[in-house]
């Protein structure tokens, strides 16, 4: 026994102690029938070869540790940024309780979203009692401000008909007439997370500028100063949106932030449970048609968004989530030339200090491998900001990108000198990247959490940079954007290749003599 | 201000009403049906369980799919579970229950890996069989060492159509005999993740059960043969479940299902006595081995000192002396360990007042445990607990504990913000709702990253772990200094 309680050992600890050691031996042993050491060893000498890339890459049907999540998921990210709305998810429950526990996960924060529980006789009957009784609840028991409606992969197999339905629940007074229930259709069998939040924002944009669904005047549009902008979908909304208005701030701009979700993913601890925080307000919703221009800093989380607004009449235009100084100068000076404001002093000296930050620190990071994935829109704006560092993303893959934005990645690529040999990975998931690094090895990895197991597997080490990611914490509370964020990722990198120096030059008397205080 | 049991009725009574009061009428009638007080000598908690969540509520419930694969098949370690459908059920369930497991992943073990068919519109469109035969063939080409394949039915399959028993016999055939096993855990079956843990049992009864036949002729059995039934290892309690077991003098031939294997499930028929954690999502395959195959079972609890003695004396009660003395003999092994925990803990934790809401079996067994180190359950509830859970309940709950089946976070907060208990004990989606109220909480699905909390050896980590959540200095931070009332201050 080697529990006690002075010294308390968890499973980190206890399952080393002999006794367990032993119990794990024999259990595999006697009852597993498990593989031989040998041919375990084999087969994985065999899955790090060219041949078994080549197989792995001849896949056609297996999906196998995707780099996405379904539409729903961005639905109710979307939604959240709106003052006082709560989701409300058409379809199954078991859907709501894995967004609310995913998002919490990643934010450590409450997330709240609500179902309309179908089960077997909705399936056969439809849903249209479980809305029109869902809505009812929903109003009188969280009384929001507006409720998101959007769809689950079930309900969108059996055909409901979201603007029917609603209207029905309004006419058998669940709600009242003129209370905002904005909806969009986000089937899980089609697009990623990202379309998801692209639906439901167009979907919310499409509801207040266009009549509301049919039950009122459209809105005319009186064209002002203020520009909108649009995050997407994003792990770092936290830090990024704030980060975002205090750049606008300084330059005097007047805006919108569409979907600002950055409150009610961070709010405060202090003896109250506040279900909406923040938020965009429906006014400004409303008002944002006005506005003179829209900002997305994420074209593929925008696809059908800024068509809708440029019908409207405003200007658009998209990045990539820009990182870095090339990317962030251009977004600044978007915004200058479209609002007539000038870049502050301010900023120009913070983007000094982010390029003295890198004249810096380049020699360490300079002619590094990287292999990054995620999202289209973050693999971009990272491997850009690795070109300007003078790393080489060799391999970038995104399971949610398509053919456009491989030929995208690869004009970037062809920008660039270090971008030679780079090549981008549209469609594919986690286990093509792990042949790709066993048979073609990268320095560093960059992706979220579920990185770790390349990184346990292929010796890659991992910075952690996108959705989800839940097993460190806080790092959603900074921006990425803007040359300070810039500067965040600058440093999570060099914190890494930090480590890693030091990992190895660790052993004394023989590697240590590289093991410097200075770096 | 502590209240009597009268009072305490009373302020229940009233609590709920208020609760209630909010709902349209129609809610309101059917959710008064799930809140009550126990009341002492009643045969259950007097609440109505397992039926529908009411739509448009923030129920805490999960689905089929969560309940199968989530619960039953995912620890299966060396059998690869493919998410048939769409990516999201897949990726938002991927290696979430740190059910732990020891082996080689990707080569000869596959849990914490997410296998998807990943449906696209043309899936739902045509159908998915073709897609999944595939599927199939590419498992086997690319993990050569896999024992077996589950299918598990997302939302879409049942609603196309597709045959996924055929699929999966066809293959089965294909690759001489393969455990290939088809599971309907559609999404939308049932009301809770419950209909999803019989569901696989039943699976598990069809398609493994009935085909292992003498699968393994070289394994030999002893008088002392049990399987350990209904634990998940998560942070690796099964494990803390085992040693005991394998110290009094039996033998352990499977584990169901964390850490287990195909092989494990195949010979459990040949086991003396199955012993039984989690009633509600494994009593069904229990039931049938003791049908079937003549093998009774047993419940047992094995949270906090007093409910380990009592449950290893019944599981040694089903065997000989030599077992019996062996329960006594880990019994008075531990019982140092037991006496220096609660001696260092329960000074900082007597009295202290907690609120549960977890599935399976917890909303009870943790019970004996919080007791052990002085503490009191002043409201409890299951998200998927069916009429005989809150029958085995009432050996465990006081009279006038608040009673709540299948809460709703609405309903959840009130009843916090009125009874302001010193910790609650429930789920992901609930703890950060309860720390910006100030309030400390412990994950009791996941132990919070922590664990294992089964056995001797979990205890003491389950009583710092409460120690730690409780007496946390944050909780004296959270309120503003300069906006507390003097009462306060």
């Amino acid at each position: 026994m080697s529990q006690n309680a002075e010294k308390v050992l968890d499973h980190f600890n206890l399952f080393r102690q002999p006794e367990y050691v032993e119990l794990f031996e024999n259990k595999k042993k006697e009852f597993e029938f498990a593989e031989s050491d040998d041919k375990v060893e084999e087969v994985k000498e065999w899955a790090k070869t060219w041949e078994y890339r080549e197989k792995n890459f001849a896949r056609e049907a297996l999906t196998v540790n995707p780099a996405k999540a379904c539409q729903p998921l961005g639905a109710v990210f979307a939604a959240v940024g709106f003052e006082g709305t709560i989701p409300f998810v058409h379809g199954s429950q078991g859907c709501v309780a894995y967004y609310r526990s995913h998002f919490s996960r990643h934010f450590k924060e409450p997330s709240s979203c609500v179902s309309s529980s179908m089960t077997e006789d909705a399936a056969v009957f439809g849903g249209l009692s479980n809305m029109v009784d869902g809505l009812a609840n929903t109003y009188n028991m969280y009384q929001p401000k507006m409720i998101s409606v959007s769809t689950t992969c079930m309900a969108e197999v059996i055909g409901d008909d979201l603007n029917a339905f609603i209207k029905t629940a309004k006419e058998k007074g669940s709600l009242p007439a003129e209370f905002d229930v904005p909806f969009a259709h986000t089937p899980a069998f089609v697009g990623s997370h990202i379309t998801g939040y692209d639906n439901v924002l167009k979907g919310i944009l499409w509801h207040f500028w266009d009549g509301k669904a049919g039950t009122t005047e459209a809105m005319t549009r009186v064209p002002n100063e203020k520009i909108n902008f649009i995050g997407g979908f994003d792990g770092y909304t936290v830090g990024n949106l704030r980060e975002v208005k205090r750049i606008f701030d300084l330059m005097g701009v007047e805006y919108t932030i569409l979907a600002d979700n950055s409150d009610v993913w961070d709010t405060p601890t202090d003896g109250t449970f506040r279900m909406y925080d923040g938020g965009t307000t429906l006014e400004e919703t409303a008002n944002a048609l006005h506005a003179k221009a829209t900002i997305s800093m994420q074209e593929y989380c925008t696809e059908k968004t800024l068509p809708l607004i440029a019908e409207h009449g405003q200007e658009t235009i998209a990045f990539n989530h820009p990182i870095g100084v090339k990317a962030t100068d251009q977004f600044l000076m978007e915004v200058s030339r479209i609002t007539g404001k000038p870049i502050p002093e301010a900023l120009e000296k913070e983007r000094g200090r982010l390029v003295d930050a890198i004249a810096d620190s380049t020699a360490h990071i300079h002619g590094q491998k990287f292999a990054i994935y995620g999202d289209p829109d973050l693999c971009m704006g990272l491997a850009g900001f690795l070109l300007e560092l003078g790393a080489e993303p060799t391999h970038v893959l995104a399971t949610n990108g398509n053919k456009a934005w491989e030929k995208k990645m690869q004009e970037l690529f062809d920008s660039s000198p270090f971008g030679k040999n780079c090549h981008a990975y549209p469609g594919k998931d986690l286990w093509h990247m792990r042949s790709l690094l066993f048979t073609e090895p990268v320095d560093f990895l960059i992706g979220n959490t579920y990185g770790k197991y390349l990184e346990r597997d292929t010796g890659t080490p991992l910075i952690r940079i996108g959705f989800p990611v839940f097993d460190r914490h806080h790092h959603h509370r900074y921006p990425v954007w803007g040359y300070q964020g810039a500067m965040n990722v600058l440093v999570w990198m060099l914190d890494k290749i930090f480590d890693e120096m030091d990992k190895n030059t660790i052993v004394p008397a023989k590697t240590d003599y590289s093991y410097d205080i200075i770096r | 201000m502590s209240l009597t049991v009268e009072q305490t009725k009373q302020r229940n009574k009233e609590l709920i009403s208020e609760v209630l009061s909010v709902y349209p009428e129609k809610t309101a009638k059917r959710r008064a049906k799930h809140l009550g007080t126990f009341e002492e000598g009643k045969p259950d908690c007097g609440v109505k369980s397992n039926v529908k969540s009411i739509p448009g509520v923030m129920t805490i419930r999960g689905c089929a799919y969560a309940g199968s694969k989530g619960v039953v098949w995912g620890p299966i370690k060396d059998m690869i579970h493919i998410s048939h459908g769409p990516v999201g059920c897949g990726q938002y369930s991927w290696a979430s229950r740190r059910n732990y497991y020891i082996g080689t992943t990707g080569i000869d073990t596959f849990v914490t890996m997410q296998f998807t068919s990943d449906f696209q519109e043309k899936d739902i469109v045509f159908g998915g069989d073709k897609k999944l035969e595939k599927i199939i063939d590419e498992i086997e080409e690319l993990f050569p060492l896999n024992h077996g394949i589950t299918v598990q039915s997302e939302c879409p399959i049942g609603l196309i159509g597709d045959d996924i028993e055929a699929v999966s016999k066809k293959k089965s055939k294909e690759y001489e005999g393969k455990t290939i096993v088809p599971v309907r855990c559609e999404g939308f079956r049932g009301v809770s993740q419950s209909l999803g843990h019989h569901i696989a049992n039943d699976s598990i009864r069809d398609w493994v059960f009935d085909k292992a036949g003498d699968k393994h002729p070289e394994f030999i059995t002893t008088p002392y043969d049990v399987s350990i039934i209904g634990d998940y290892n998560i942070g690796g309690d099964a494990w803390a479940s085992r040693i005991l077991l394998e110290e009094m003098g039996l033998r352990v031939i499977a584990q169901w299902s964390g850490d287990g294997s195909l092989a494990e499930l195949e010979n459990t028929p040949k086991a003396k006595l199955n012993v039984l954690h989690c009633y509600r999502s494994m009593n069904y395959i229990s039931r049938h081995m003791e049908e079937k195959y003549g093998i009774p079972w047993v419940e047992y609890n094995f949270f906090g000192p007093t409910k380990i003695e009592e449950s290893l004396r019944n599981i040694a009660s089903h065997f000989d002396d030599k077992i019996k003395e062996g329960a006594e003999r880990v019994i008075a092994k531990y019982r140092p360990l037991m006496d220096a925990v609660i001696a260092k803990y329960r000074p900082r934790l007597e009295g202290k007042k907690v609120m549960l809401f977890v599935g399976g079996l917890r909303p009870r067994h943790v019970i004996g445990a919080y007791e052990d180190l002085g503490m009191e359950i002043v409201g409890t509830g299951y998200e998927f607990g069916h009429n005989d859970d809150y029958q085995r309940t009432t050996h465990y709950v006081k009279d006038g504990t608040l009673i709540y089946d299948d809460v709703t976070g609405f309903e959840f907060e009130q009843f916090v913000e009125a009874i302001q208990p010193d910790l609650v004990g429930s789920g992901i989606k609930e703890k950060y709702v309860f720390q910006k109220m100030g309030v400390p909480f412990r994950q009791m699905h996941s132990w919070d990253y922590s664990g294992p909390y089964h056995g001797y050896d979990g205890f003491a980590i389950f009583a710092r772990d409460m120690d730690m959540a409780i007496n946390n200095p944050v909780w004296g931070l959270a309120k503003t200094p300069w906006k507390r009332t003097e009462a306060e201050a």
